[in-house]
C-alpha cells in the first residue's frame, strides 16, 4: 500500500520532468539544434565538482524562498509578496549590519534577526488587512511588492546610500567582518579535492537545512503547526473544533515573511557583504515555482530548488560550447512548474476517485451483513 | 423610470464631473508653488491617454476572465508574450501584423491558462504564477534565436519598430481631410491661456492630436467589451458561468467553452496590450518592459468594481500618474497639495457623519500630506510609480463593501460537481 503511494506520489513530479525535458528537446530540434548533445553537454558539466558547489549555492536562497511560500500555501494563503519582502529585508539588514559592531556569532545573528522581522512587519500588513478588511491576500501582496521595490529605491537613493561611495553603482556600506557567513570550503574539501576557480561553498546552506527540519517538525509536531495544516485542508472544520481562523492566518503570513527575509542573506552574508543595484532579483517568483514543484513538502522543495540551482549552474556550458542556447534552460524551467501542477491536480484526482472507490468497496459489504445483524439481534 | 431622461442625466453628470476634475487641476496648478505648466496640459493629457492603453487592455482581460469566473493572475505573462510577439510581428509583416499577432502570443497564453485552470482544475492563482514564470522564458528563448542574429537586436531587446500609425481629429485638432487641412480649434483655444477654459480645451486638444490608431481600437473595445458581455447571449452565458455555473449548465450552457473562450479573449487583450507597449509606446521591444502593468491592469479590475467603464477610469487615473511622473516631477508635487484638501474634505464630511475616528485619522493624512507639500519642493522619483498599488490598497481597505465581484470568481468548477 505504502509502495504504491509513494509510486503514485512520484509518478506526477517524474512525467511532469520528463515532459518538459520533451518539450524543450522539440524546441531545440525547431531550431536546428540537436538536443541529445545539449543535454549530455549540461550532465557531464554539471557532475563537475565547481558546477556542484554552485549548484549549492544556487539551491539555497531557492530553497528559502521555496519553504517562505510554502508555509502560506500550506493553508491556501498565497504569498505572491515574498519577492518584495525579501528585497527590503535584504536591504534594511545589510545597513543593519553594517552600523553596528559586535563579536561574529551574534553581529550575525542580529542581521539573521533584523531581516526576519522586517520579512514579517512586510507579509504581516498583508496578513492584518486580509483579517481585518478582508483584503485578498494576493492582490494585496502584489501591491505591497510594488511598494516594497519603490522604498528600496528611494532608501538606497538616498538614506542607506553609503557616503564614501564615488562611484555610481548605489551600495549601502559594508558589513564588518565580525559579520560575514563562513564558507564552508574547507569541510568540503576534506572530502573532495580542491575546488577551483576560486568558487566557494555559500555556508548559509546551514540555515536553509535547518529552516526546512523546523518547517517539517512545525508542521507535524507542533499544535500551532497543524492548526495551520487543518486550516488549509478544511478551514470550516477547523474552526468548528477550535482554530481561531483569523490568527492562523496573521501567524502563517508572519512566519512566511520571517522565512522571506532569509532569502537574500547568503548573498549580503556570504557574497556581497553589502546591497547594490546588482542584488538578485526574482528569487521570490523563483520559490513560488520552487515550492509548486515539490508541493510545498520540505524534501520536494529541496528537490525543486536543487533542479533549479543545477539548470541554472550547468546551463552556461551551452552557450560556451556553442551547442545549443542556454535559454532553453528557462522554457524547460516554466514548463516543469505549469505541468507539475497540472500533474499534481490530475494525480490527486485520480487518487480520490481510487480512494472513494475504496472506500465504497470497504463500506458495502460490511453494512450489507452488519446491518441486518443487530437489527435480528435486537429483533431476537 | 422613463429610461431617457435617465441616461441624459447620467451624461450630464458625467460632462459636469469631467468640467468639475478640470477646474479643480486648473485651479491647483495655479496656487502650487513651486510652479507648475504640466499639470494639466495637452502633452499630459496626450501622454495620459498612451499610457492608460496597456493598462486599460489587461484590465478588460482580467473582466473578460474574471466575469467567466476564472482570476487571471497570468495577464502579466500574457502582457508579456504580447510585447514580443506584438514587435516580432511588426518587423516580419509590418504594425498592423504586429498587433495581431500579439493579440495571438497572448491568446495563446490565455488558452494554456484555460487549459490548466479550465481543463485540469489547477487553482487559478497556481497556474497564473506558472505562466507568469514560463512567458519570460520563452521571449528570453526566442529573443535569443531571432533578435540576436538581427543588426539592431541583441537578447533582451529587439531591432527599433516601426509604429501604426497617428491622427488628428478633423476640425478639432487640425486633422486632414482628403488633403485639406481643418482649423485646429482646440489647439488655438489653448493657446490663449483663458484661466480653466484653456485647460479644458488643451486636454482635448492633446486627447484629439497625433493619436494612434490603436489607441482608438483599445478605446473601442470599452464599449465593444459593454456591448458583448452585457447585451448578447454569448455575453449573458460566459457571465452566468462566473455567478453561478451549475446553473448555467442546467439551463444547457456549455461552462467550460464559455470559460475557454473568455479567457482565451482574455489573454488576446493582455496580449494586445503588450503589443501597444512594444510597437506604440516604446517602438521596440524590450526585455521586463511591461513593469508589471499586467498587475495594475488586475488592479483596475478591482478598481472599477468588474464593470469595463470602471477599469478604463481606472487605467486613466493610473496612466495619469505614469505620465506625470515622467514629464514633470513639480506636477506631481502639486498633487500634494490637491490630496491634502481632498482628503481634508472627506474627514469634514466623516465629521459631519459623526464617524469621529475615521475623520480623525483622515484630518492626520491630510495635515502630513500639506506639511509635506509644504517643506519640499519635488517628490521622490519612486512615489508616482507606485501610486496606483497604493490606490488600490486604500481602495480595498476602505471600499470593499461596496466592491461586488462575480460570484463565483476563482472557484473550480467540475460538470456535475456542486
Amino acid at each position: 500500500m505504502t509502495g504504491r503511494r509513494i509510486l503514485m506520489a512520484l509518478a506526477a513530479p517524474v512525467s511532469a520532468f520528463t515532459f518538459s525535458v520533451l518539450i524543450s528537446s522539440a524546441v531545440l530540434i525547431a531550431v536546428g539544434t540537436n538536443p541529445i548533445d545539449a543535454w549530455a553537454e549540461m550532465l557531464s558539466f554539471g557532475m563537475r565538482l565547481e558546477t556542484l558547489v554552485e549548484t549549492s549555492n544556487r539551491a539555497t536562497p531557492l530553497y528559502l524562498a521555496g519553504i517562505a511560500v510554502a508555509i502560506g500555501f500550506r493553508m491556501n494563503l498565497f504569498n505572491i509578496g515574498v519577492e518584495g519582502q525579501y528585497t527590503i529585508a535584504a536591504l534594511l539588514a545589510a545597513s543593519a549590519g553594517a552600523a553596528v559592531s559586535l563579536p561574529a556569532p551574534l553581529h550575525i545573528l542580529f542581521i539573521i534577526i533584523v531581516a526576519m522581522i522586517v520579512g514579517s512587519l512586510f507579509s504581516g500588513v498583508a496578513g492584518y488587512l486580509k483579517v481585518t478588511r478582508g483584503v485578498h491576500e494576493v492582490i494585496s501582496t502584489i501591491m505591497l511588492n510594488a511598494i516594497a521595490w519603490a522604498m528600496v529605491g528611494y532608501l538606497m537613493r538616498t538614506w542607506l546610500a553609503d557616503p564614501n561611495d564615488t562611484t555610481l553603482n548605489l551600495k549601502t556600506r559594508e558589513i564588518a567582518e565580525s559579520g560575514r557567513f563562513p564558507n564552508l570550503n574547507g569541510i568540503l574539501q576534506t572530502f573532495t579535492r580542491d575546488i577551483k576557480g576560486g568558487r566557494e561553498l555559500g555556508g548559509f546552506i546551514i540555515i536553509a537545512v535547518i529552516a526546512g527540519i523546523v518547517f517539517h517538525l512545525y508542521l507535524t509536531r507542533t499544535r500551532s503547526g497543524y492548526d495551520l495544516r487543518i486550516t488549509g485542508l478544511n478551514p470550516f472544520a477547523a474552526e468548528a473544533s477550535g482554530v481561531d481562523p483569523k490568527a492562523t492566518v496573521i501567524r502563517a503570513m508572519l512566519l512566511s515573511g520571517a522565512v522571506a527575509g532569509l532569502i537574500g542573506l547568503p548573498e549580503i552574508l556570504g557574497d556581497d557583504f553589502k546591497y547594490d543595484l546588482s542584488f538578485t532579483k526574482g528569487l521570490g517568483f523563483a520559490g513560488i515555482a520552487v515550492a509548486l514543484i515539490g508541493r510545498n513538502h520540505p524534501a520536494g522543495i529541496a528537490v525543486g530548488a536543487l533542479l533549479f540551482g543545477w539548470l541554472d549552474s550547468a546551463a552556461p556550458i551551452l552557450d560556451v560550447r556553442g551547442d545549443a542556447p542556454r535559454e532553453i534552460v528557462s522554457i524547460l524551467q516554466g514548463v516543469v512548474v505549469l505541468s507539475a501542477v497540472v500533474a499534481y491536480e490530475v494525480a490527486s484526482r485520480a487518487r480520490q476517485t481510487q480512494e472513494a472507490r475504496d472506500t465504497a468497496i470497504a463500506t458495502a459489504t460490511p453494512t450489507d451483513t452488519g446491518s441486518d445483524k443487530p437489527e435480528g439481534e435486537v429483533g431476537a | 423610470m422613463n429610461p431617457v431622461p435617465l441616461k441624459e442625466s447620467r451624461a450630464l453628470r458625467w460632462m459636469i464631473a469631467i468640467l468639475g476634475l478640470v477646474l479643480v487641476l486648473s485651479v491647483t496648478q495655479e496656487l502650487a508653488r513651486p510652479e507648475t505648466t504640466d499639470l494639466i496640459s495637452a502633452g499630459t493629457a496626450a501622454s495620459t491617454l498612451r499610457r492608460a492603453v496597456p493598462i486599460l487592455l489587461a484590465g478588460l482581460g482580467g473582466i473578460w476572465a474574471e466575469r467567466a469566473g476564472v482570476v487571471n493572475i497570468g495577464l502579466e505573462g500574457m502582457m508579456i508574450l504580447g510585447t514580443w510577439f506584438g514587435a516580432w510581428g511588426a518587423l516580419e509583416f509590418g504594425p498592423w501584423w504586429g498587433i495581431a499577432i500579439g493579440i495571438a502570443g497572448g491568446a495563446a497564453g490565455g488558452l494554456l491558462h484555460a487549459v490548466a485552470t479550465v481543463g485540469f482544475g489547477v487553482d487559478h492563482i497556481i497556474s497564473g504564477v506558472a505562466i507568469n514564470i514560463l512567458a519570460p522564458g520563452i521571449t528570453r528563448f526566442l529573443s535569443r534565436e531571432i533578435f540576436a542574429k538581427q543588426s539592431g537586436g541583441g537578447i533582451t531587446q529587439s531591432p527599433r519598430v516601426e509604429s501604426v500609425g497617428h491622427f488628428d481629429v478633423p476640425f478639432v485638432s487640425g486633422g486632414e481631410i482628403f488633403g485639406w487641412a481643418t482649423p485646429d480649434i482646440f489647439g488655438w483655444i489653448d493657446d490663449r491661456g483663458w484661466f480653466v477654459v484653456s485647460d479644458l480645451f488643451a486636454v482635448a486638444s492633446g486627447i484629439t492630436s497625433n493619436v494612434s490608431w490603436a489607441t482608438l481600437l483599445a478605446i473601442a473595445l470599452v464599449p465593444g467589451t459593454v456591448y458583448v458581455l452585457w447585451r448578447t447571449p454569448f455575453g449573458l452565458r460566459v457571465r452566468s458561468c462566473g455567478e453561478h455555473p451549475v446553473a448555467a449548465d442546467s439551463l444547457g450552457v456549455n461552462v467550460y467553452r464559455m470559460k475557454y473562450a473568455a479567457v482565451v479573449i482574455s489573454g488576446g487583450m493582455a496580449g494586445f496590450g503588450g503589443a501597444f507597449i512594444a510597437i506604440e509606446q516604446t517602438g521596440i521591444y524590450r526585455e521586463a518592459q511591461t513593469q508589471g502593468r499586467g498587475f495594475i491592469g488586475l488592479a483596475t479590475v478591482i478598481f472599477g468594481n468588474w464593470q469595463p467603464l470602471g477599469a478604463f477610469l481606472g487605467s486613466i487615473l493610473f496612466g495619469f500618474a505614469d505620465a506625470l511622473q515622467l514629464r514633470d516631477r513639480t506636477a506631481v508635487h502639486a498633487l500634494l497639495l490637491l490630496t491634502g484638501v481632498a482628503v481634508g474634505l472627506i474627514a469634514l464630511r466623516s465629521l459631519k457623519r459623526s464617524q469621529p475616528v475615521g475623520a480623525g485619522v483622515l484630518l492626520l493624512i491630510s495635515a502630513l500630506t500639506l506639511w509635506w507639500y509644504l517643506v519640499t519642493d519635488s517628490v521622490m522619483s519612486e512615489l508616482p510609480p507606485v501610486t496606483p498599488h497604493i490606490a488600490t490598497l486604500i481602495v480595498l481597505v476602505f471600499a470593499t463593501s461596496r466592491l461586488r465581484m462575480p460570484a463565483a470568481d476563482g472557484m473550480r468548477y467540475r460538470k456535475g460537481q456542486e
